[in-house]
């Protein structure tokens, strides 16, 4: 082996279809993976990014998401089973998010199905699910899933000035697009699929299309983007806003119930607060015997969103009853100053018989390398912290 | 629309012992079998003008608790004796073995077989407490529950500490482990070894539960012995048949149940019918399923019905049959070497090696070069099986896979028919003359023309991860499935296959409790 041979060639992370122009825009090269692709923490600051996001607009490669196509005339009948959801009443070119259980009511993973043709779904969800989809397809005649994740590429494409690039970039119509539609444009010789979805709260596009026509997408949008503050985001600046916006995390928030050894490390829906993801009208889908037990009793946990007095982020607090900090009743999952809120907000795990009383959070931080900690009061807030009525106007707000 | 309280799904045995018990306790019970009769895989059928068989041959292990509850003797049906088992050898010197007495031994092996025998008894009598009842679920156990366990437990006290720790040290031995622990005889060895494997994807040298299954065989009437009612298996259904509809029980043949209707609202799901194959409809308050498993879940309730992991957990169970059935008609009785009478079963296994090749040849898809064979001549206790003076012979020939490499031509299926007869020949060498007709059924015609998944012995093998409170697997195993009103009770739930009763009498206790 001589010096400069890579050792472990097969686990060089792969380049997505955007890769080349984030490369060039990406003044930190900071980098980190996700399933197997190279995912940019930040291109410069995180926080800067985050503000993009907020004021302008910014695209976030979801790409390396898994991707899947699910086709034939059991098909609905199979995803209707598959998630908590009523897919039956999905229609064509609308977008549902969806999560979907084990047997026993626990969180596999979430993700989003878009009904792109009669028998035609898209599914994607943030990790590899295609042993359990195969499972799940087990006993139907006609049903196929196809793992597309590496050959469609996606772009989310969020903030407030977004539908104006659309429209200057020239997609006609996507004025009438609504949160959860999907529209198709013709894009060179191809066809782009734009959807209106995203993980920041605000407003936002998806943009998917074939990979070997993501860059001239790429360059089409930024062209069109120039003077509307375009920028690309990474993971540290999508964390933020997706913890305004109230949206759970793998691996923060929830742990994929395929993949925990110890019965209770992962959650129900109910736990994270997505019960009216569940429906229960439907008499048939996995987990359902599971989930209605514990719909009489109540979720052990419930994942709150708290307002923690003060100014450190609480990260990794635990949560009490008492100020005392005795009767530990939780823990942080994801914490933040929020600058839209101009608190210190957190999403926590707390027993759901005491959710409704005294909420104190021990906070750990540092000042110049010392840790401190604190006591601080908890407020329970009930609706998302950043929901603006701009997210959801259709049409949307030029500029 | 008719309305039942319960519908049963196949008339087998375990499907018409359960009606009996549920149309005594009161209930208005159809029960719908696809074949124009009863009896499943215990049905006599005419294989040749004149000559008839039934899939099993001899029993084993069929209830006494269940033939007195049911009253069968007033029906027609009277037990057997035990008969000999023959341990065959070409040239006469034949092992048979009968209660605690083998002859054709050394004097060592006949003193060691009376030792064995009373230790296997004594082992098996642990797990007699278990064939009748409901194995509990884990977790969450009610007093009664408990008890049970406690029984198991407090049988194996009761042996002693030396007994309890030779039980746990043999009672998963491979077969051939324990056999040339005692024995020298091979061809001893190798006929002792058949309850041991026969039904299942197991040799002599397979590990883990080849003795318990012997001594799960000998927890019945005779201690293992096998015997053959004096009427023949037809009088056991017969009488099975007649104390059902006595009982108020109404039994319909030819009625393919195409599926079973499960209605669903905000409430869940719940069995509240069928649909026969003609279109016709009932309701019930709840349906018994004793077709096995993967014909119940996948083909008539369906996998929307039920969740994923449970599918395919069911999909995972072995349900590969290795036994296939080969009956002769013949125009008197065979002569066996050195045999006085051909009346007991007579086992042609060489060695346990041979049984062990003939399972290497079938786990990768061939048939067996040397098939190794179990036999009885039914017509010497049923006269009506064949014209007088003339005999059947009925076989249960292993290891032969239902998938075999090449497809079950014409031609596989005579070369086999060839082997089984030139083996059975080296034993009875002027059988060929006297053989006026014939039939061989692989594995692959016992699922087509019984409705048997696999055509499997045991509709689902018979293994420590398949037992009890895991039969046919966890979430269907007290009879009760997820899908409310829909219940198993067919030779896939516990205790399982052979001609026993137990599932078919323990799913009824469950419905009525
Ligand atoms: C080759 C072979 C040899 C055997 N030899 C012996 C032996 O010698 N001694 C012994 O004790 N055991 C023996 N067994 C095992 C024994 O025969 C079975 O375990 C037992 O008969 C099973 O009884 P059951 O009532 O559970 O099921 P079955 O007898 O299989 O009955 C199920 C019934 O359900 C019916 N059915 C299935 N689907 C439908 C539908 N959709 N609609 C309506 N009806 C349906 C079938 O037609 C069948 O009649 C043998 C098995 C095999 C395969």
């Amino acid at each position: 082996m001589t010096t400069n041979q890579l050792r472990y060639p097969d686990e060089e992370l792969r380049h997505s279809p955007f890769h080349e122009r984030m490369v060039a825009l990406s003044a930190r090269d900071s980098w980190s993976a996700w399933n197997g692709y190279k995912l940019a923490n930040n291109f410069y600051d995180g926080e800067y990014e985050y503000f993009c996001i907020r004021n302008m607009c910014g695209t976030y490669d979801v790409s390396p998401m898994q991707k899947y196509e699910i086709t034939g005339s059991d098909a609905e009948r199979m995803l209707d089973r598959l998630v908590t959801r009523d897919i039956t009443k999905l229609r064509e070119d609308r977008v549902t998010y969806v999560v979907w259980c084990t047997d026993d009511g626990r969180v596999i993973d979430d993700g989003t199905i878009f009904k792109t043709g009669p028998q035609k779904y898209m599914l994607t969800c943030g990790s590899p699910c295609i042993a359990w989809f195969r499972k799940a397809c087990f006993g139907y005649k006609d049903v196929d899933v196809k793992d597309v994740s590496d050959t469609i590429a996606g772009l989310a494409f969020q903030g407030p000035t977004s539908y104006s690039v659309l429209k200057a970039m020239g997609l006609d119509g996507v004025e009438t697009l609504k949160p959860f539609g999907i529209m198709n444009f013709p894009f060179k010789e191809t066809e782009l699929m734009v959807s209106r979805t995203g993980f920041t709260g605000d407003l936002g596009y998806e943009l998917w299309i074939d990979a070997e026509h993501a860059l001239d997408l790429w360059d089409a949008l930024y062209a069109a983007g120039e003077d509307y503050g375009i920028q690309p985001f990474g993971e540290e600046a999508l964390n933020m806003a997706r913890m305004e916006a109230g949206f759970i995390m793998p691996y923060m928030e929830f742990a994929e119930a395929l993949k925990t050894v110890h019965f209770e490390h992962d959650q129900t829906p109910a736990e994270l607060g997505l019960d009216w993801l569940v429906d229960f009208k439907k008499p048939r889908f996995n987990g359902r015997a599971a989930l209605l037990k514990e719909k009489e009793t109540g979720p052990k946990y419930t994942l709150c969103k708290l307002d923690i007095e003060g100014n450190k982020p609480a990260e990794g607090a635990e949560i009490y009853s008492d100020k005392d900090c005795a009767n530990q009743i939780g823990y942080v999952t994801s914490a933040m100053w929020s600058p839209v809120v101009k608190a210190s907000i957190a999403l926590a795990m707390i027993e759901t018989k005491h959710k409704d009383g005294d909420l104190w959070a021990e906070v750990y931080y540092y000042k110049e390398l010392r840790p401190y900690k604190k006591v601080a009061k908890c407020t329970l807030q009930n609706k998302p912290f950043y929901a603006p009525p701009h997210a959801k106007k259709t049409p949307p707000d030029p500029f | 629309m008719q309305h039942f309280d319960t519908i049963i799904i196949g008339a087998g045995h375990n499907g018409l012992i359960c009606a009996s018990y549920l149309a005594k306790s009161g209930q208005k019970v159809l029960v719908l079998e696809a074949s124009d009769r009863v009896g499943g895989l215990a049905a006599s059928h005419e294989f040749h003008p004149g000559f008839k068989a039934s899939i099993a041959q001899s029993i084993n292990q069929f209830s006494s608790k269940i033939a007195s509850d049911l009253n069968l003797a007033s029906h027609g049906y009277t037990p057997g004796e035990a008969m000999a088992t023959i341990g065959l050898s070409a040239d006469g010197n034949n092992v048979s073995i009968n209660g605690d007495t083998v002859t054709g031994v050394s004097d060592k092996d006949a003193a060691s077989y009376k030792k064995y025998r009373k230790m296997m008894l004594k082992y098996s009598g642990v797990l007699k407490p278990f064939s009748l009842k409901t194995i509990p679920r884990i977790g969450n156990n009610s007093l009664a529950e408990m008890m049970l366990f406690g029984k198991m437990g407090l049988g194996l006290r009761m042996m002693g500490k030396e007994d309890m720790q030779e039980f746990m040290r043999m009672v998963t031995l491979p077969t051939r482990d324990l056999m040339d622990e005692n024995f020298d005889s091979e061809v001893l060895k190798a006929a002792l070894c058949w309850d041991g494997v026969a039904g299942s994807t197991n040799a002599p040298r397979s590990p883990n539960h080849s003795v318990l299954m012997m001594l799960y065989r000998m927890t019945g009437d005779h201690g293992g012995d096998h015997s053959l009612p004096s009427g023949g298996i037809e009088s056991l259904v017969t009488a099975l048949e007649t104390a059902a509809e006595s009982a108020g029980a109404e039994i319909r043949t030819s009625a393919a149940v195409k599926q079973i209707t499960i209605d669903g609202d905000e409430n869940g799901l719940k069995a509240s019918g069928i649909e026969l194959a003609s279109g016709e409809t009932f309701t019930a308050d709840r349906v018994v399923s004793t077709a096995d498993p993967k014909t119940t879940f996948f083909d008539l309730a369906g996998v929307d019905n039920l969740e994923i992991g449970f599918t395919n957990r069911v999909n995972r169970l072995n349900t590969n049959g290795y036994v296939a059935k080969l009956h002769l008609a013949l125009s008197g009785l065979p002569e066996f070497n050195g045999l006085d009478q051909p009346d007991g079963r007579m086992i042609i296994a060489p060695e346990q090696d041979t049984i062990e090749f003939a399972w290497d040849d079938a786990k990768y898809g061939d048939a067996p070069e040397n098939p190794v064979i179990e036999m009885v001549i039914p017509s010497l206790s049923d006269s009506s099986m064949a014209p007088d003076g003339q005999h059947v012979l009925s076989a249960n020939v292993m290891y032969v896979p239902g998938n075999l490499n090449g497809g079950w031509t014409d031609e596989a299926r005579q070369k086999l028919l060839d082997r089984v007869i030139d083996e059975i020949a080296k034993y009875a060498p002027s059988i060929r003359g006297q053989i006026v007709g014939s039939e061989l059924l692989t594995p692959a015609d016992i699922e087509s023309n019984y409705g048997v998944t696999g055509g499997h012995w045991h509709h689902v093998e018979f293994s420590l991860h398949t037992m009890m409170m895991m039969r046919p697997t966890y979430e269907a195993a007290q009879y009760k499935t997820p899908i409310s009103g829909l219940y198993l009770a067919g030779a896939g739930s516990h205790p399982g296959g052979g001609l026993m009763g137990g599932p078919g009498h323990n799913a009824a206790h469950e419905i009525l409790k």
